[in-house]
């Protein structure tokens, strides 16, 4: 009998100690996020933006080499 | 620099650190959660900023042995590397806001770059309260370079010096364990590459700008 008790008190430990494993905490990333393959409309977004000032650059340049060239 | 190349690669880097760093992977860490990501777009602006700095240093210098138009260049780089730190100082503000809980904290390498951007304002000042273009470039370019020498000791060796929250200050320069990350590296340096290409471009634009209002 006593067996037997010491036997149940460590699976229960074992088992604790496993499912304490399992929490431990896994770092919160975006994964739903890309999962959901959206992170691509974000992406495209944001490099629109930023293609539409490298083209505002590029105008601009032009304009003053126009300029220059008066 | 002559041509157009650079003003196509900047361009092109950027937008690759844009994709590739938003969708690459990065390293799972706790409290930085996703904002690992603002590796790429906080700091290239502090790196391109310090490129921009050190071009108007060289340029002050050649105003000192009287180059004509470095004045003029050494101004309007020292313009663009205020624009990028004013936007590295706000991006950087809100990334503080949510991995160290505020937006700004007593941190000396915050404290030091505020005190630079200070120190350029007044060279900003100073260049443009002198109506002697001679007189002009000479105080501009003696300040420039204490205001460059500044800019080192306030965010180079001060914030080494003692404790900080940046990473690889109080102790070794460098990125610790992000820089351990090779997959974020060659996005990081294509963005630092690419923006100080772009810093020289906007500088370029606002150099041949003045040139053309002043003739």
């Amino acid at each position: 009998m006593h067996k037997l008790t010491k036997f149940l008190y460590l699976s229960l430990l074992s088992l604790l100690t496993l499912s304490a494993k399992a929490q431990m905490p896994e770092v919160e990333m975006a994964d739903t996020l890309r999962e959901n393959g959206k992170i691509f409309v974000v992406i495209t977004i944001i490099s629109i933006i930023f293609l539409g000032i490298a083209a505002y650059l590029i105008h601009l340049d032009r304009k003053i080499s126009k300029l220059e060239k008066e | 620099m002559k041509g157009i190349w650079w003003k196509i690669l900047g361009p092109l880097l950027i937008l690759y650190s844009i994709i590739m760093g938003l969708y690459g992977p990065v390293p799972r860490l706790p409290i930085l959660n996703e904002t690992i990501r603002v590796l790429y777009y906080h700091v290239p602006m502090w790196f391109s900023m310090i490129a921009m700095m050190l071009a108007s240093l060289i340029y002050s210098i050649q105003a000192l042995g009287e180059k004509k138009g470095a004045d003029l260049k050494a101004f309007e780089f020292a313009r663009t590397g205020f624009l990028l730190a004013s936007l590295g100082l706000l991006t950087g503000m809100v990334w503080a806001r949510f991995t160290w809980g505020a937006f700004w904290v007593n941190d000396p390498k915050l404290n030091g770059t505020a005190v630079t951007m200070l120190i350029y304002l007044a060279y900003f000042v100073l260049r443009t309260s002198v109506e002697d273009a001679q007189k002009k470039a000479r105080l501009a370019g003696v300040y420039n370079i204490f205001a460059f020498v500044m800019m080192i000791v306030f965010i180079g060796i001060l914030p080494r010096m003692t404790d900080s929250l940046h990473p690889g200050n109080g102790g070794n320069p460098g990125f610790n364990q992000y820089d351990l990350d090779s997959n974020m590296r060659p996005i990081f340096y294509s963005a630092v590459m690419g923006w100080i290409l772009i810093g020289l471009w906007i500088s370029q634009l606002r150099i041949r700008y003045k040139k053309l209002s002043n003739a």
